[in-house]
């Protein structure tokens, strides 16, 4: 072989590798019109099992339940803060009862008529009753979900005819009528499951885990677990308002650089986790529509172990707090796309709502004089550390912090944390100094500082806290709030929310936001506390 | 030679053993807590040992050793937690697309690299050494990644004439029945050109990619192993006889050049099928490299265990294939079991 058929043999390798590429831009008719009919979602990570009542379902799983399964009642929504329609907490519509009766120590519900599975078998009160037995039995997170609603025993769910159900309240409870609306308490067909059940499995979780045995909105056709969903609506559907769009596609683009090519170059419908740089750098594009909503109930914060010194004492959480770069992180991590809960003016009185911010700046004299009358004006070495599976806003978060707190003496190392031992490490409670998130799907602040300050020490009290004065305010809050009481609730509010912030175990530092990105022919996003997409309500233009 | 198969099967089967107990024993010593992960985000402890018990993880280790076994004697490489599927159909469906890229991309690499590397020897010193050089830098150097996003940006982003760097198929065709679980095969056994088509346009830049990878070391090995080839014995007799130059490059040369160029051919194969992770992230390919990966970021072990398993397998049989080539090329060299 010589120069020039070398030449001669991989000029030919070039025609051929070029002929292939030309093709796919050329659609035929019937492509642009199945491109119409069918929106493409595309995100980071897919669901694991799409039953949310199976063994560690993750979230991406939740949506496809959420989408596919009905629950006897919703939230009805309300003009949300970033202009897109928000749920709202306290009103409730119908969704597979059509009607709701709650008295004094009960809940009865009236099944809508003629509302039927996939598969064509009507929805009754028996596969209710199942489906909700199966939620407070197949133990995992599912039925600690509906516990936290005093959902408990599946003695509570009581069917009274073919078109009527009962759940009794085992105690009154606030949060019980919005737990019944969250996505775990969803409707099962109970035969078709129960067919497909076995002794070792008798709740058919192996069934579920590839199957929506539901009567839901919309049905999965095709699932390649990674790769992608692909849903078609159930025509069917008499739940609610027929959704308008035909067939979903939600495919899995796990670089963030590429999901923000295929939303620019228009062969993704939406995206929903591209990363907050990418989102202020589209703010500005006008052929997209970007929505950022702050996570309900939700904040991101610095959290101390305060069962260890240094952490243990008052003055020195506070010092940490008056030394925090708050105004940097907003600018130079999130780009300003999440709300700030710190600096609350001096003198303003606390209000009756979580997330709230608190008086706390940037005040590196104030911190150091703290932390001298703690008697540690030398300072002191710590680990700050944080979940590398949320690296991209954690990361320059703990270094900012890092560098910050040297001001005052206090050297931190800081100590990385893969995805999966995180909440191992979490639940250890020996980390001294931490950033974290927490959110919950009720709306409701004596529902966050439950899980986040309690002394009954859940895995999202991080930072080990126990105060007497603390449990009974959140214990007078939730025990006034199940009998209507007002004035003794909104007490109990105001007490926590200044105790936590006058003792500071963990320092707020944003609302983070959920960041929506769409092309503008795209429109009837909702935000829902679960975060994820309601395919429902979406239409496109 | 089906007895020296045979034979070199048997040999296998201890370290393939080994390294049954060697994967078990490193994904139980990893740091991460399962249960914990897939607990969900509202778990106390008490849900959290609830899932260990769901899993079996609250078993001792040599218990759960022996039920991995004994599962794997039948077959059953057990069930991800993060794919919600069995482990042997995961990869049934991931080995063909892993293997679909990077026999495309090896098949590509050689034909550019294997020239390039005979030329480069034969012209020492020339423009064309000079390229080989280049263009293997270049190969090594820069990361597939980089490569990848790069061609993602210009052939997608910026010109337009790459489909979305969505995987397999463009999202708009359904793939091919299934017969080999190759996709450019099975939809020319359908023959269904369209489908061809589009494959085929999803597989050139991620093919591409890997093949400026895995160019360098074949053209290297090539070009070596031909300069010393060259200057030996036979070579300066051949030519010293009047052979004609292409007679004595490609016929008397190259293929005693061969072995090591095979050897090295066997090696990247084995080692581009599991460690295109990051061609298989760029292009959400959904190939067996992630799928380890993001089960090992969750410490999701069974995946972790079947991988490390398929690819040892893997490894035994090309190693067997390629001692087997040894003897086609070279009548000398014995294979003993």
């Amino acid at each position: 072989m010589d120069r020039r058929d070398f030449l001669k043999t991989s000029a030919a390798s070039a025609i051929v590798a070029g002929a292939g590429v030309a093709a796919p831009a050329v659609w035929s008719p019937a492509k642009a019109q199945a491109r119409q009919e069918t929106l493409v979602i595309v995100s980071e990570s897919g669901p694991n099992n799409i039953d949310i009542h199976g063994v560690g379902t993750n979230v991406p799983g939740y949506e496809v339940s959420w989408n596919c399964y009905d629950r006897l009642i919703s939230h009805e929504m309300k003009p949300g803060p970033s202009g897109v329609p928000y749920y709202d907490r306290d009103k409730f519509k119908p969704e597979l009862a059509e009607d709701m009766n709650v008295g004094d120590m009960s809940a009865t519900f009236k099944l809508r008529k003629g509302a039927k599975f996939h598969d064509g078998a009507p929805i009754t009160a028996k596969d209710v009753k199942w489906s909700l037995d199966r939620a407070v039995s197949v133990g995992g997170f599912p039925t600690f979900q509906m516990k936290a609603g005093s959902l408990e025993k599946p003695e509570q769910f009581v069917v009274v005819d073919d078109n009527t159900f009962r759940v009794d309240f085992l105690r009154k409870d606030r949060l019980t009528i919005p737990d019944l609306a969250v996505i775990v308490p969803c409707v099962l067909n109970s035969e078709l499951v129960r067919k497909n059940a076995t002794e070792k499995d008798p709740w058919g979780l192996e069934y579920t885990k590839q199957n929506v045995a539901g009567g839901g909105a919309y049905k999965v056709v095709r699932w390649t677990p990674g790769t992608e969903v692909v849903f078609e609506r159930n025509d069917e559907w008499t739940n609610g308002a027929m959704p308008k769009v035909k067939r979903i596609i939600w495919r899995m683009a796990p670089s963030a650089g590429n999901r923000r090519a295929l939303l620019e170059r228009g062969d993704a419908d939406i995206s929903y986790d591209l990363p907050s740089k990418d989102f202020a750098e589209l703010k500005d594009n006008k052929k997209l529509r970007i929505v950022s909503t702050p996570f309900s109930n939700g904040a991101q914060y610095i959290g101390m172990n305060v069962n260890k010194p240094p952490f243990n004492d008052p003055k020195v959480r506070q010092a940490v707090a008056y030394a925090l770069p708050y105004q940097k992180i907003m600018d130079a991590v999130l780009f300003g796309l999440a709300k700030p809960l710190f600096g609350a003016p001096a003198g303003k009185p606390t209000d009756v709502s979580w997330p709230q911010a608190h008086g706390y700046n940037t005040d590196i004299e104030k911190a150091k004089k703290l932390l001298a009358e703690a008697g540690l004006a030398g300072g002191f070495e710590t680990t700050i550390s944080f979940d590398l599976g949320f690296a991209g806003i954690n990361e320059p978060l703990c270094i900012l912090v890092q560098e910050s707190l040297a001001q005052i003496g206090i050297r931190c190392t800081i100590n990385k944390v893969p995805g999966a031992n995180w909440r191992t490490e979490l639940n250890k409670k020996e980390m001294p100094l931490f950033t974290n998130v927490f959110s919950g799907w009720l709306d409701y602040p004596e529902y966050f500082f439950f899980w986040c300050y309690d002394g009954s020490n859940s895995v999202f009290n991080t930072m080990g806290y126990k105060s007497a004065k603390m449990d009974s305010f959140i214990d007078n809050a939730r025990k006034s709030a199940a009998i209507g009481e007002t004035a003794s609730y909104d007490a109990a509010v105001k007490g926590f929310v200044d105790l936590a912030f006058e003792e500071v175990p963990r320092i707020p530092l944003f609302q983070p936001y959920s960041n929506v990105a769409m092309q503008t022919n795209v429109d009837g996003y909702e935000y829902w506390f679960h975060r994820r997409l309601d395919y429902r309500k979406l239409v496109k233009g | 030679m089906l007895q020296i198969v045979a034979r070199r099967l048997m040999v296998a089967i201890p370290s393939l053993i080994g390294v049954v107990i060697v994967t078990f024993l490193l994904t139980r010593v990893l740091p991460g807590d399962t249960a914990s992960y897939f607990a969900g985000p509202a778990a106390t402890p008490a849900a959290i040992a609830e899932v260990k018990k769901q899993l079996g993880l609250d078993r001792s280790l040599p218990e759960q050793f022996v039920s991995y076994v004994v599962a794997l004697g039948q077959g059953d490489l057990g069930t991800s937690l993060s794919t919600g599927r069995p482990v042997s159909t995961e990869l049934k469906a991931r080995l063909p697309a892993s293997a679909e890229l990077t026999l495309l991309a090896l098949l590509l690499s050689l034909t550019i690299a294997i020239p390039l590397g005979i030329m480069a020897a034969v012209r020492q010193d020339s423009w064309v050494d000079h390229l080989c050089r280049i263009v293997t830098t270049a190969g090594v150097s820069l990361p597939v990644f980089f490569t990848g996003l790069l061609f993602v940006y210009a052939f997608y982003f910026l010109l337009g004439w790459s489909p979305a760097p969505l995987g397999r198929l463009d999202v708009f065709f359904s793939p091919p029945p299934e017969r080999t679980g190759f996709y450019l095969i099975d939809s020319l056994l359908a023959r269904d050109g369209e489908t061809f088509r589009a494959a085929l346009a999803q597989l050139i830049l991620p093919t591409v990619t890997l093949a400026v990878f895995s160019l360098a070391p074949i053209a290297r090995i090539t070009r070596a192993s031909m300069l010393s080839v060259l200057s030996s014995d036979f070579v300066r007799t051949a030519r010293a006889s009047g052979l004609s130059g292409p007679t004595v490059v490609m016929t008397y040369a190259f293929r005693n050049a061969l072995l090591p160029v095979v050897t090295t051919l066997g090696m990247v194969f084995s080692f581009l099928l599991g460690a295109n992770v990051l061609v298989e992230k760029v292009f959400a390919w959904p190939g067996v490299g992630s799928y380890a990966v993001e089960a090992l970021l969750v410490s999701d072990f069974a995946p972790v265990q079947g991988f490390v398993l398929a690819m040892a397998i893997l490894y035994v049989l090309i190693n067997l294939m390629i001692d087997l080539l040894y003897g086609l090329i070279d009548p000398r060299v014995k294979v003993e079991g």
